[in-house]
């Protein structure tokens, strides 16, 4: 899958979460998710469980340490859909 | 782990703690019990000469029993506990409040895991009357990790 297209499944999955003065156009594939989105990190679990029931993959601990950018995200699923 | 060893891992006391029995625990559901005593300070003001549980504290029941009881459990249960004691923070609660409390009765708060992932524990509650009245229903969710020194 394209990198872009990954960026408008992952735009559907975060929508939920973000803070009412967020808009999800403001969201590109290097926007922190913490610290530019304000996600908390209650919802960042909830986003990340979302993640792993649309890929079909299992995430750990190591793996959300990594995820601060949809960008990181997309690098986690390619590699663990090669697996 | 022992239902008693929970109770005293609560990290509440009085006029905070509103669990006086566990009845049941396992991976996915908790169940306890707690008297709403005439003498509960909140009753003087909540209403004026009326008397009606709050909300939050309604909240706060469902919370100790089905979120924190459940999660002491669980994590008693992970190789990472250790006895340093438990990191609690309520995440969020969406409930619903069917019929009013009065002063003096026992409920019986249910709770049904939704899921325990990367330290957040989400659970389904409910609340009932001693006469199997639905008082509130709801989710619960909070981040309950292990303190490590």
């Amino acid at each position: 899958m394209e990198k872009q297209e990954y960026l408008e499944e992952l735009k559907k999955i975060v929508q939920p979460y973000l803070p009412d003065d967020v808009l999800i156009e403001a969201m590109t594939a290097n926007s922190h998710f913490i610290n530019e989105l304000n996600i908390n990190s209650a919802n960042l679990v909830d986003i990340v469980l979302d993640v792993e029931d649309t890929y079909d993959i299992v995430l750990e601990n190591d793996d959300i340490e990594k995820m601060l950018t949809a960008n990181d995200v997309i690098a986690i699923i390619e590699s663990k859909k090669k697996l | 782990m022992a239902y008693k060893e929970i109770l005293e891992q609560l990290p509440y006391t009085s006029p905070f703690l509103f669990v006086d029995r566990i009845i049941h625990l396992d991976e996915d559901n908790a169940v306890g019990e707690y008297t709403f005593k005439k003498e509960l300070d909140f009753y003087r003001g909540h209403f004026k000469d009326n008397p009606v549980t709050p909300g939050v504290i309604l909240t706060e029941c469902c919370a100790q029993i089905g979120l924190v009881c459940l999660g002491l459990y669980l994590i008693g249960k992970t190789k990472e506990y250790n006895s340093e004691g438990t990191g609690l923070t309520l995440s969020s609660s969406n409930m619903e409040f069917i019929s009013p409390l009065y002063p003096g009765q026992k409920v019986k708060v249910i709770s049904e895991k939704i899921y325990f992932r990367f330290n957040k524990l989400k659970c389904k509650v409910k609340m009932f009357s001693s006469k199997e009245e639905l008082i509130c229903k709801g989710e619960i969710a909070g981040f309950i990790k292990p303190m490590i020194e």
